[in-house]
């Protein structure tokens, strides 16, 4: 496949700091500072930007057409080109890098946001499996990943030396993460669905985040060092657990196959793993060996606003890039039960 | 560096009942999948990537749904992405697609939108009780409702045009083997007797809850070229969305559904819409969208709209055919009925839309809107490659 026939970058990224329970503040209000935060980083208003995407999603803010009220925090007046999808922000973005490369806009808004404090988010998440054979046994979401650690363990791929280990480097990063919801290590606990610990699973949450694209020179104009996007791809796989092989992640490896991934190491990985098992999967797929830095952010171990964690990876590698401490970085989104859906996003510096 | 020209080239459709109890999920997305990649006489292996769209997740009871059909829409080891903007996702949906070949990063690309509405009440499924949140009434039919009347009281239409409508629609929906209505006896007097429903739209002024799936095949020049039928080329899409209430907003006439008309006449070369364009199919929920839409869309000026569906101007006869389809009055799976609006004005211009064809359609604009009537989309489809 030819590369992208445009250079789009990643040229801001703001987010609000995750918390465990935002009762206080509606959707709109969550969104609107972070929205601020990422347009004021460019100079830009919402209505100079060329097209605007979001995601989330209506089970998790308990109603239809949730995403309307979050529109008023835009201020989508005049009229905006504008879209969503029902998807981590990460594939929001993913729509918007396709609108810049048909060149009908030069800069893109892309915002996420997920309350799951409302609701039970392991019995919220059940809704999400397969409604006639899976979903009737509500089998939860930890249950799941448990079972994949599970096969990993009984694989001799992982040890639970090892999670515990993912555990602690994520949350020992998170330290230096002002938005996070962890910050610095925790034990790792009791089980809470062996072989899983309460210091496997990421927090649950609410938050939001913003990411500014922009194409060739405008993206030059609007920052210093802006973060392109060498390669972008996602691919999904079987819904039903049943017919995969739970410690590998073929969906992962092809979509990195797809972006360029592997034509040239990367310095840094932000993978989007709730769970450590997770992580040791995506790093199998990925040929991700010791000298790359994991998820200096701290990760979705220590802050997952569920439809932006994974928007969030990309903000923080581009991040990084903008900062000077990485010329190449690889950021992870996931969807679905046990990583059925994958997105990977290769980032670099101006070379 | 230009844009790739776009092309539909498969177009498939289910039957459109009450409630389809003969298929699940999966089956009810595969039946229109299957018959569209049969139009464009391809198979599951030709597709590069699936856009799926559909409306709330709650009127299935499905949390993104389209991760449990992946398998169902051969999507296994593709792209699958999910686009939801309320009343014109399946409009968005096939402009999400239409980008996806546009820029290149895809060839072929199959796009779909369903709505399996018996699996719930839509009505309700729309008025969830949300602390601290405007809510939306009792269904859409109540929030829509005042804006008519407003339409109205400003454009002092006589009371009789919004039956025209629904009679005229229901009667082209006779034409059409996939629609859920097929009122056979249906008369002018009993849509303007039927019960008052949100004064003044009646019963049978307001569109059907449907179980139904649409699905398209889009391409790129060299995928149109291997195309056993003609294509419909693309000739011109957008998008555009405004809040759902502030202080000045015009709901009779909204900006954003101008704006995105205005865009895509731009694109097309569009001048004067009312001429150059062969065939509408606009999404009419409730009869009096009809005369609303057609001064929105430029198509007559402001307040004379209802003149237009007076005079027979936009019946399957006149010279500018409006839902010659039936449109949603007689089909209503939400979230694919405004795909169904796009892919009926493309089996239009490709001459492929069976007894309700209008003679000679050349170009032909499909158009979608939703939420607060916030959400708008559309497209303008053509038989001849833009140049």
């Amino acid at each position: 496949m030819p590369g992208p026939i445009r250079d789009i970058a990643v040229v801001a990224f703001a987010q609000s700091d995750h918390v465990a329970d935002s009762s206080a503040v509606s959707e709109a209000e969550m969104v609107l500072p972070v929205l601020h935060d990422v347009l004021d980083r460019t100079g830009l208003k919402a209505r100079d930007t060329g097209f605007v995407c979001s995601g989330s999603s209506d089970y998790l803010a308990g109603r239809a057409f949730s995403f309307t009220m979050a529109l008023d925090a835009v201020g989508a007046w005049p009229p905006l080109s504008e879209s969503h999808v029902e998807m981590d922000g990460a594939w929001a973005l993913y729509e918007a890098w396709v609108a810049l490369l048909t060149g009908e806009a030069d800069t893109a808004l892309v915002y996420a946001y997920g309350k799951s404090s409302p609701g039970d988010l392991r019995e919220v998440l059940t809704r999400q499996l397969d409604p006639y054979h899976l979903a009737p046994l509500w089998p939860d979401s930890i249950a799941l990943a448990a079972l994949q650690a599970q096969a990993l363990l009984d694989a001799g791929l992982t040890c639970e030396d090892e999670l515990a280990a993912v555990a602690a480097r994520s949350r020992t990063a998170a330290a230096d993460n002002p938005h996070a919801q962890l910050r610095g290590p925790r034990p790792q606990g009791d089980h809470v669905v062996a072989p899983l610990r309460r210091g496997d699973c990421a927090p649950v949450g609410d938050g939001a985040a913003a990411v500014v694209l922009a194409a060739g020179d405008r993206a030059r104009a609007l920052c210093d060092r802006p973060a392109w996007i060498r390669g972008l791809d996602h691919r999904v796989e079987a819904h039903s657990l049943g017919v995969r092989d739970l410690t590998a992640s073929p969906s992962t490896r092809l979509a990195a196959e797809r972006a360029g991934a592997f034509d040239r190491p990367v310095d840094l990985a932000e993978l989007h793993a709730p769970f450590t098992s997770q992580e040791i999967v995506l790093r199998r797929a990925l040929d991700l060996g010791d000298g790359v830095d994991v998820n200096p952010s701290g990760g979705a171990l220590a802050a997952n606003p569920v439809m932006a964690t994974g928007l969030i990876r990309i903000g923080e590698a581009a991040a990084r890039i903008q900062r000077g401490e990485s010329h190449r970085a690889l950021a992870h989104a996931t969807s679905g039960p046990c990583l059925q859906q994958n997105l990977v996003a290769v980032l670099e510096g101006e070379s | 560096m230009s844009k790739e020209p776009v092309a539909v080239v498969g177009i498939g459709q289910t039957a459109h009942v009450a409630a389809r109890r003969d298929v699940s999920l999966a089956g009810l997305v595969r039946e229109a999948a299957r018959r569209a990649l049969d139009d464009a006489a391809l198979d599951w292996r030709d597709i590069d990537a699936v856009v799926i769209g559909k409306a709330p997740d709650f009127f299935e009871g499905v949390m993104m749904p389209e991760l449990f059909l992946a398998d169902a829409l051969g999507a296994v080891g593709k792209p699958l992405l999910r686009v939801h903007t309320a009343g014109s996702v399946g409009g968005s949906t096939a402009l999400v697609a239409a980008k996806l070949v546009a820029a290149r990063v895809h060839r072929t690309v199959l796009t779909l939108a369903f709505e399996k509405q018996s699996e719930s009440n839509a009505m309700w499924g729309l008025s969830l009780p949300i602390p601290f949140q405007q809510p939306l009434l009792a269904g859409a039919g109540g929030f829509f409702a005042p804006h008519v009347r407003a339409y109205l009281r400003r454009s002092k239409a006589p009371d009789h045009i919004g039956s025209l409508v629904a009679y005229k629609d229901r009667r082209n929906a006779l034409k059409n083997p996939y629609a859920h209505l097929h009122e056979v006896d249906l008369t002018l007097e009993k849509v303007r007797s039927s019960p008052m429903l949100w004064d003044p739209i009646r019963y049978s002024e307001t569109c059907p809850s449907s179980d139904g799936a649409c699905a398209m095949v889009l391409t790129d020049t060299a995928g149109a070229a291997r195309s056993p039928h003609p294509p419909a080329w693309l000739h011109g899409g957008a998008m555009r969305s405004e809040p759902t209430l502030f202080a000045g907003k015009d709901f009779v006439s909204p900006r954003a559904g101008r704006d995105c008309a205005a865009d895509v006449y731009r694109q097309s070369g569009i001048t004067d819409p009312r001429r150059e364009i062969d065939a509408v199919e606009m999404y009419v929920p409730f009869s009096w969208y009809e005369p609303m839409w057609l001064e929105n869309l430029g198509f007559a000026a402001e307040g004379e709209g209802w003149r237009l569906t007076e005079s027979g101007a936009t019946a399957l006869d006149g010279d500018l055919p409006v839902n010659p389809s039936g449109g949603v009055l007689s089909t209503n799976p939400i979230g694919a009925s405004g795909m169904l609006r796009f892919a009926e004005a493309a089996l239009q211009v490709r001459g492929r839309a069976g007894e309700h064809q209008i003679d000679g359609a050349r170009r032909a604009l499909g158009h979608a809107y939703g939420g607060g009537a916030q959400f708008f989309s559309m497209w303008l489809v053509g038989a001849d490659r833009p140049e």
